[in-house]
């Protein structure tokens, strides 16, 4: 079992949780991922490392409710246990000997793609975070990333904080005026992944996006995960989780993505009304 | 005076139209009567022809003699003498090409029942035995398991009973391997491998689940920081392949691993499970060996109309005759001599249909089988909402990328000796991992070597 031993509300659909996992903490890089099950009936589901303290043996999840499974981990709390947690899975982000990096995060995205900043920051890169939230109060790790960054630009679809815009138009904004980036790194939405790899391709800058496909095992046993990069199946647990994201087919993964929408968001109905919770 | 029926006794098992509408076991087992009956059609044959045919080398003459003595609790203690997982094997062996090919009674007539016997006593002894395993005295060396299919827990029981301190890593969150993931509750219910696992326990074996060797911690560590003396990868063959043709990764198409996963490890189709599946309306598995066999059977279960397009016949099918028969009584349809060349999706991304060609039969090819090739002009269509590619798998390649000298084939399996050593010193192998993917027998046939092989090098120090 594995215990809670932080929760924080990060805003009302998003959460952090630190879990008691030290093989895991010992091991995890950022840009690597976990599976965990809530129960003994739960299903498994992967979840991108967003913190770990290698001493206190603990690795922090941030998570957005989307689902039955997501809602019954919120309903967690401190000194409760997780069934299962197993990691870290994946390839860890590629940070060395890059110089200057935009990270491009959006939604719940940037709890992925803080500690790569974090990391890139801590290693001399000079990193410009820029993040996009649909509205002020989804807003997560602001300072965090104002702390590992040299610029941050914040973007909001209502412009009730930050810029008005998408984080498509702040990168576009940087790199016109002249910014040079070694490598832009994107985690978030597929769509938006999607339209920040057609931008950054028109500049011809080097970008790896993160996927976070349906999949079991996470050890390269079912194929659920796989995507088409450069023409050629890959399995995001073991290939990935990040991919270059010229190549990516980002269509293809959103259609994918969406196979069990449905099943999802019925799920989600009936662990609310267990939860007596709104639906949010 | 044995008995001379030339056919063997008949097994109860639940009607094709019942069982296949329910995940309960399909085959019921002899009644005590039955089994007493079938054994008494042994011949004790003075070269024991069986013994040879079974991987394991079990005294099957011997519990054979006893079943039909009526004392079952000592035939079960015989079988045990050389296999640690009775109960399943006399479920999923293929008896037909091993022990019960070699039976003097199958040259005219049927062989004797060995499997059903075998599993007749198993089942006796889970049911009526109160003993429990007595706990070897501990000799204080440390060996590691990896994986915890039919190989690692041959060999973790073995290394147990000589009182090895054995650990057993799994990387998913339930003992068992394949024997859990892939094969169906209706062929062999979780119950029975749980007791196997049990049973290991109380021998002092611990299994550490949620670890991936390779990733959680790594070979090295498993020697250097962790003081295991000798390690035994019995990883199995994961790695689902897929015929790289268009449309592959339309919503829908699934690899057999997949599909059996969700169903059989995440018990998808009960109630209060939280991981889904869809309910196919027509689905094709492609493929025609045992794993095919599972996952269409299973694919009916979900209230689908199933085909099986193989690109062989009849003849060629791999999987075990049992098994075919058993799908074709459920009402699985079987297109032979048949190829999916194509996967048809609709504007969503969903599977609509399947184009195949027809195929005929030209020369033997490398493998000795008779080379498919493409009926010129033969295009057709199936429409279906579901297809579940069952083509094979082949060794995971997590713990080849992550352990320094592992010699390994191009194929991706691990390179062992006879004994199951692999190019690292005290790092053993076995099973599926060395061989690509075979039988449950085999697996445990060399997890049983290898225990005796970590045995006599720790012993010889």
């Amino acid at each position: 079992m594995y215990k809670i031993i932080n929760k924080r509300e990060l805003n009302p659909t998003v959460t952090l949780m630190e879990i008691e996992a030290p093989l895991v903490a010992a091991k995890a890089e950022p840009g690597q991922f976990i599976i965990l099950r809530t129960d003994e009936k739960g299903e498994r589901i992967p979840l991108t490392v967003a913190d770990f303290d290698r001493e206190k043996g603990t690795v922090t999840i941030i998570f957005q409710i989307v689902g039955a499974t997501t809602e019954k981990l919120n309903h967690l709390n401190v000194g409760d246990s997780l069934h299962d947690f197993v990691g870290p899975l994946g390839k860890p982000t590629h940070t060395e000997g890059l110089k200057k990096v935009a990270v491009v995060g959006g939604g719940v995205g940037c709890a992925i793609a803080y500690p790569v900043a974090k990391k890139l920051h801590e290693q001399g890169c000079e990193v410009h975070a820029v993040v996009g939230f649909r509205t002020k109060d989804l807003v997560i790790l602001e300072d965090e990333f104002k702390a590992a960054s040299s610029k941050f630009v914040l973007m909001s679809d209502d412009g009730s904080c930050g810029e008005k815009g998408l984080v498509t138009d702040a990168l576009k904004k940087l790199i016109e005026s002249g910014e040079q980036y070694d490598e832009v790194i994107t985690i978030g939405p597929l769509i938006m992944m999607k339209f920040v790899s057609k931008l950054t391709k028109q500049y011809g800058i080097k970008t790896i996006a993160s996927m976070n496909p349906i999949m079991i095992d996470g050890t390269g046993m079912c194929g659920g995960c796989r995507l088409t990069v450069g023409g050629k199946t890959k399995f995001a647990c073991v290939d990935g989780p990040e991919f270059d994201a010229h190549e990516i087919d980002f269509d293809e993964a959103m259609a994918r993505g969406a196979m069990y929408k449905q099943f999802e968001r019925k799920a989600h109905e009936e662990a609310c009304n267990l939860f007596k919770a709104e639906v949010k | 005076m044995p008995n001379m029926s030339l056919k063997k006794n008949e097994m109860p098992s639940q009607a094709p139209d019942v069982r296949n509408k329910n995940f309960l076991e399909v085959t019921l087992g002899y009644t005590p009567e039955q089994a007493v009956d079938e054994a008494k059609r042994c011949l004790h044959c003075k070269n024991k022809p069986c013994v040879g045919g079974c991987p394991v080398k079990i005294y099957i003459p011997d519990f054979i003699a006893k079943v039909a003595e009526g004392d079952f609790e000592e035939a079960y203690k015989i079988i045990s003498k050389s296999s640690a997982l009775p109960a399943v094997c006399g479920r999923v062996c293929p008896q037909e090409t091993q022990c019960e090919s070699k039976c003097v009674r199958g040259i005219k007539g049927e062989p004797v029942a060995i499997g059903r016997l075998e599993r007749f006593v198993a089942d006796w002894h889970n049911a009526h035995s109160t003993e429990k395993a007595e706990k070897p005295e501990c000799n204080g060396h440390k060996i590691a398991v990896i994986g915890s299919g039919p190989s690692g827990l041959t060999c973790a029981g073995d290394l147990a009973k000589k009182g090895y301190d054995v650990t057993v890593f799994e990387a998913l969150h339930t003992a068992g391997g394949v024997l859990v993931y892939g094969i169906p509750e209706f062929r062999l219910p979780k119950s029975i491998v749980q007791k196997e696992i049990e049973g290991l326990k109380e021998l002092g074996v611990h299994f550490e689940t949620n670890v991936v060797i390779g990733k959680t911690i790594s070979i090295d560590e498993l020697q250097e920081k962790y003081g295991f003396e000798a390690v035994f990868i019995g990883s199995g063959a994961g790695l689902p392949m897929f015929m790289n043709i268009p449309g592959e990764n339309y919503k829908g198409v699934y690899s057999a691993n997949e599909f059996l996963t969700r169903i059989n490890l995440m018990k998808a189709y009960e109630e209060g499970s939280d991981t889904p599946i869809e309910h196919p309306k027509v689905a094709a598995v492609v493929g025609g060996g045992n794993v095919a066999m599972d996952a269409a059977r299973c694919a009916k279960r979900l209230g689908a109309e199933v085909y099986i397009i193989y690109r062989r016949g009849m003849e060629e099918l791999p999987a075990r005759r049992e098994e075919v028969e058993h799908a074709m009584e459920e009402g699985i349809i079987f297109k032979l001599l048949t190829n999916p060349v194509e996967i048809l999706g609709d504007e969503n991304g969903n599977v609509r249909a399947v184009k195949c060609v027809e195929m005929e039969l030209g020369e033997p090819d490398a493998s000795g089988r008779r080379k498919p090739i493409v009926k010129p002009d033969s295009e057709f269509v199936i429409d279906v909402d579901c297809v579940i590619m069952s083509l094979g798998t082949s060794p995971n390649p997590l713990i080849k990328s992550t352990t320094s000298g592992l010699e390994t084939t191009p194929k991706g399996c691990i390179v062992a000796d006879e004994k199951g050593l692999t190019s690292r010193e005290n790092v053993y192998a076995g099973g599926d991992a060395v061989t690509g993917a075979a039988t449950v027998i085999l697996a445990m046939g060399a997890g049983k070597t290898a225990a005796a092989a970590i045995d006599e090098k720790i012993q010889g120090k």
